[in-house]
């Protein structure tokens, strides 16, 4: 049984913005309402600094929620997470599996089949052949798809497409869980369902990291909120210290 | 690396099987209007060059189609990482997949024109020889050199969007260059062996159109591809080693 854990050391994430004119920038170093920071490297080119001096660990078992205004480095947060982005300096470490339900509907193929797409985007989650053969039942039946899962998605409605989407995502169990906003799909009827499955998988996962924007959620699932602010941590504490403060 | 290629075998084959979408039939567009094309410049070249069409056009027809791959593999590697960049900014996974599924995605649609040899062999009633076998080592040879060329081009090409532009047009100049459409022997020696000797290219259409033509690739054709291939995968590591991590902050 091995133990989750992710520790951040002094992380930084830039990005070079390549078609910005840096002598349009008034000052060396500009704070704007929303966003990170923008800066000027020594050679003059636009950075967008979205994660600066991040110093945090999260140990097995936590559900921390991360809050922030638009542009407060929340998605780029969770991207270093999930290993796409690397830090520009400090060291990221993440100790477990990760999966990501960010963009549950990412590599879906309008032109093929649901058919298809359920083995395209198991694929991409990182099942093998043989695995999506497994849940491929359970996938088609969870959807209610019925015959429709040998049309086109392009025929589908966006909440058919959204269940679909949402049946094969959610299959996988990994030991650290990110996520964008809870996720609520389809009608009434689905909706129950589709939270039941969401919950059993946060609750199989060792660590669960969700940005939201919403306080009921945010209390009633987190242990830990972190209130980023700049790309920085403004607060970092427990779920209804940090939102008490955050949403007064 | 089996879940990278397995991954990059399904997207590849996804992105063919685009192709074929709604369309009786498909890719094989593209090969009829390169049979097309063949039978065209066949004829009109062969009245050019003064070569009888019995040797010009399995000549033309073999060259056009493989370098055709090898040109379409190196241009469209170069947007490798920038049209995958959704994957890219959601996916950890290697940017090998993106590179093998560019150029497996190619060696799928050559595949389709690649049956237009065989038929003008058959129509020219040209024999094809044993060392047909040797395409296939060659083919291997060729794809381990692309495959770096795609690794290289790819990752620059995500930070400098011009350079996808600047490659086509490099292209262009190498189809004219390359002894594609004229028979390398039509050059005089020592020209000859500046003007091809030192094309990349050359060595590597060699390899794979030779063994059509009932020939044995040179020596020199293969030396110098696996010193390419050599020299390029170092390059390659070296290039993904200090900028692989970057590609995700630059699509």
């Amino acid at each position: 049984m091995t133990v989750a854990q992710i520790t951040f050391d002094n992380v930084d994430i830039e990005f070079p913005i390549f078609n910005a004119n840096g002598r349009s920038l008034t000052s060396r170093l500009l704070e704007v309402a929303t966003g990170g920071r923008l800066d000027k490297d020594p050679g003059g080119r636009v950075m967008v600094r979205a994660l600066q001096g991040l110093t945090f660990s999260i140990e097995d078992g936590e559900r921390v929620g991360l809050l922030g205004h638009n542009g407060a480095g929340k998605s780029s947060l969770l991207r270093v997470l999930s290993g796409v982005y690397s830090p520009h300096s400090g060291t990221a470490s993440v100790v477990g599996e990760v999966a990501s339900l960010i963009d549950i509907g990412m590599g879906i193929n309008p032109e093929a089949t649901g058919k298809e797409n359920i083995f395209i985007r198991g694929a991409l989650l990182g099942l093998t052949k043989a695995e999506i053969q497994h849940w491929y039942q359970d996938i088609v039946e969870f959807s209610e798809l019925g015959d429709f899962i040998e049309m086109p998605v392009r025929t589908y409605s966006s909440g058919m497409h959204l269940r679909l989407a949402f049946a094969v995502s959610t299959v996988i169990r990994p030991e650290i869980l990110l996520m964008d906003e809870w996720l609520s799909v389809g009608d009434e009827g689905f909706k129950q369902k589709a939270e039941d499955r969401l919950t059993s998988l946060v609750d199989s996962s060792k660590i669960l990291v969700i940005a939201s924007h919403s306080r009921d959620m945010v209390e009633k699932i987190c242990t830990r909120v972190i209130w980023l602010e700049h790309g920085q941590v403004k607060m970092d504490g427990p779920a209804k210290q940090v939102t008490e403060a955050y949403f007064a | 690396m089996n879940k990278t290629l397995s991954l990059s075998l399904m997207l590849s084959w996804q992105d063919v099987k685009q192709a074929y979408r709604r369309s009786a039939i498909g890719p094989f567009w593209i090969t009829a209007s390169m049979a097309v094309q063949i039978a065209a410049m066949g004829v009109v070249f062969g009245i050019i060059f003064k070569t009888p069409l019995y040797d010009y056009l399995p000549f033309l027809a073999s060259s056009i189609i493989l370098f055709g791959m090898i040109s379409s593999i190196i241009t469209e590697g170069c947007m490798a990482f920038i049209s995958a960049e959704a994957m890219i900014k959601q996916l950890n996974v290697s940017m090998f997949v993106h590179v093998f599924r560019v150029v497996l995605k190619n060696v799928i649609n050559s595949a389709h024109n690649l049956v237009l040899i065989p038929l003008v062999f058959l129509v020219m009633w040209h024999p094809i020889g044993w060392q047909v076998v040797l395409f296939i080592p060659g083919l291997m040879l060729v794809l381990l050199n692309l495959t770096w060329i795609v690794v290289v081009l790819g990752t620059i090409s995500s930070r400098f969007r011009d350079l996808p532009q600047v490659v086509a047009a490099f292209m262009t100049i190498a189809y004219f260059v390359t002894p594609v459409m004229w028979q390398p022997k039509l050059v005089p020696g020592d020209i000859a062996h500046l003007l091809l000797g030192l094309n990349p290219f050359y060595h590597l259409l060699q390899l794979l159109r030779l063994p059509f033509l009932s020939t044995v690739p040179t020596l020199e054709n293969w030396l110098v591809s696996l010193t390419m291939a050599a020299i390029g995968w170092l390059l390659a590591i070296q290039v993904l080693k200090r900028f692989g991590k970057k590609i995700a902050y630059w699509v």
